[in-house]
């Protein structure tokens, strides 16, 4: 069977900081994998070297079994099987919710209009803001931008979607809304890598969790060995942190 | 000042900061109306009027101060706005393209046209049937003086371009391709109608700028059916030995420029509050 996700010997640099030190990884179909660690740990370069937003320095990438840093692939091609979903939303600002979600379906999949707006109606509903679609993103909340940006990435039918701390820019009472629709889609199966400091969304939803640190993979194993019963001395310190910010 | 101490002693202030603030306005308002008193007494109203404004002169521009010169001057800014447009864009893709070459050359334009007092372009413009025999601009004076419009224009339009494309925020296009949209898709798309949205405003201030720049045609040594507001202006005075054409043509200018700066901040407003 062919990984959905597999990362061989990853290495990026930027400059002569050396981010990534060689992770090795891979995401099973249908897996949600969770990535935790400290800030500058590597953990969005990571995600970003998966449809090659950031080119890995060296390295190879695969996604269900293409080699993404192949220079000859067709990267658009691969992209358009990968959802991703940002920090900062990155919604179209002069697009309506609606126009957001059918835009890159017209453009890129050269859906016609009709099917496009059906598709991202559906998924506007699913996400629970059927009834924002004519409203611009300035005009909504930060958690009702960032279901926008999920249906978006959901209207494309991706194989596989990429969460890169979805709720980390969000006010505290919003990032529930955010969290429940990642849980639905991970309910359905969906394959999912996700960025993420929400150690309770990791412990409950994810079927593995990755800890990251300085560049290289500590600890990998289900959530109730790394969050629950962590080996590694850097991963007990980093969890007692999070979950006991005061000390 | 040797004898004083250094340091400041905590002394009590002998005014309180409210007292301050009357004095310092009571100030204020005595200047200004011992200004206004001097200049009240010692212009000679009678003479300032005469020469500038008097209706009789007045009378003489009509109606070619519209029929000719301010259709002359629209059309001198208007031709030199659209040349400035097209070449900004281009100028602006090219000084951020990946080709060096392209970022070099661009930069030089950029550079000179804007170094350069817009009158020496004209005076330029003047000479290019010496330096090149046969040629000949098209469109004769229009086309001479909507060439030197756009020449200096371009140069601006270009960074104002070029500052909107750049304002354009990164994960914009990140988002884009992630979507599976091509490099060329995400700028026409999602890049390009935000960087032009932005640049409404200080391009409607360009605008404003060529529509006053257009004054320079002065020099390109034009008559009759080509002057514009500025030579219509200095001829009639001329003509009739007082400056009431100048005040006039200079009100023409003001009726069309303030509207347009009113609508530019407007539109900056705007702006602001979408974003």
């Amino acid at each position: 069977m062919t990984h959905a996700i597999e990362l061989k010997n990853l290495h990026k640099y930027f400059g002569k900081n050396e981010v990534l030190k060689g992770i090795d990884m891979t995401v099973e179909p249908g897996q949600v994998v969770c990535v935790i660690g400290p800030s500058g740990s590597g953990k969005s370069t990571l995600l970003r070297c998966v449809n090659l937003l950031e080119q890995p320095t060296k390295g190879k990438v695969f996604v269900e079994g293409i080699e993404v840093t192949d220079p000859d692939v067709d990267i658009d091609a691969v992209r358009r099987r990968i959802g991703m979903v940002f920090q900062q939303f990155n919604l179209f600002p002069h697009m309506t919710a609606l126009q957001n979600v059918m835009i890159a379906q017209q453009r890129v999949l050269k859906r016609g209009r009709r099917e496009a707006e059906v598709t991202a109606r559906e998924n506007l509903d699913k996400v629970g803001v059927g009834d924002k679609c004519d409203s611009l993103p300035g005009q909504l909340s930060g958690g009702q931008q960032q279901r926008v940006a999920i249906a978006r990435a959901l209207a494309m039918d991706p194989d596989l979607m990429l969460f890169d701390e979805p709720t980390s820019a969000l006010d505290p009472e919003l990032v529930g809304d955010v969290l429940t629709v990642m849980r639905k889609l991970a309910e359905e199966g969906m394959t999912m890598l996700v960025v993420t400091h929400e150690m309770g969304f990791a412990r409950e939803v994810a079927d593995r969790v990755v800890f990251m640190d300085g560049g290289v993979v500590v600890e990998d194993g289900p959530p109730s060995q790394v969050i629950g019963d962590p080996q590694q001395e850097r991963t007990q310190a980093f969890l007692h942190r999070v979950l006991h910010p005061e000390g | 000042m040797a004898d004083q101490p250094t340091t400041a002693e905590p002394v009590r202030a002998r005014f309180s900061p409210r007292k301050k603030q009357q004095i310092s306005r009571g100030i204020q308002y005595a200047i200004l109306v011992v200004a206004l008193v001097a200049v009240a007494l010692y212009a000679d109203w009678g003479s300032l009027a005469e020469n500038f404004a008097k209706v009789q002169v007045a009378e003489q521009a009509l109606p070619d101060l519209f029929t000719i010169a301010l259709r002359n001057t629209i059309i001198y800014a208007a031709g030199g706005f659209l040349f400035a447009f097209v070449l900004g864009l281009v100028l602006a893709l090219m000084r951020l393209s990946q080709v060096k070459p392209y970022r070099w050359i661009s930069l030089l334009y950029i550079e000179v046209f804007r170094g350069l007092p817009a009158l020496l372009i004209f005076l330029m413009i003047t000479f290019l049937p010496l330096a090149l025999p046969g040629f000949e601009v098209p469109f004769g004076t229009y086309g001479q003086g909507i060439l030197g419009l756009g020449l200096v224009g371009a140069a601006y339009q270009a960074e104002v371009f070029r500052a909107g494309l750049q304002a354009v925020p990164k994960g914009q296009t990140e988002a884009a391709r992630s979507l599976g949209m091509s490099a060329t898709r995400a700028q026409i798309t999602v890049v390009i109608p935000q960087a032009v949205r932005m640049v409404i405003p200080p391009t409607t201030n360009q605008f404003v700028s060529l529509l006053k720049d257009s004054s320079l045609v002065l020099f390109l040594g034009v008559s009759g059916e080509y002057v514009e507001l500025a030579k219509f202006g200095n001829d009639l005075a001329s003509q009739y030995a007082n400056a009431t054409p100048i005040m006039v043509a200079g009100v023409t200018y003001l009726i069309v420029t303030i509207p347009l700066g009113y609508l530019a901040s407007r539109l900056e407003g705007r702006k602001g509050r979408n974003r």
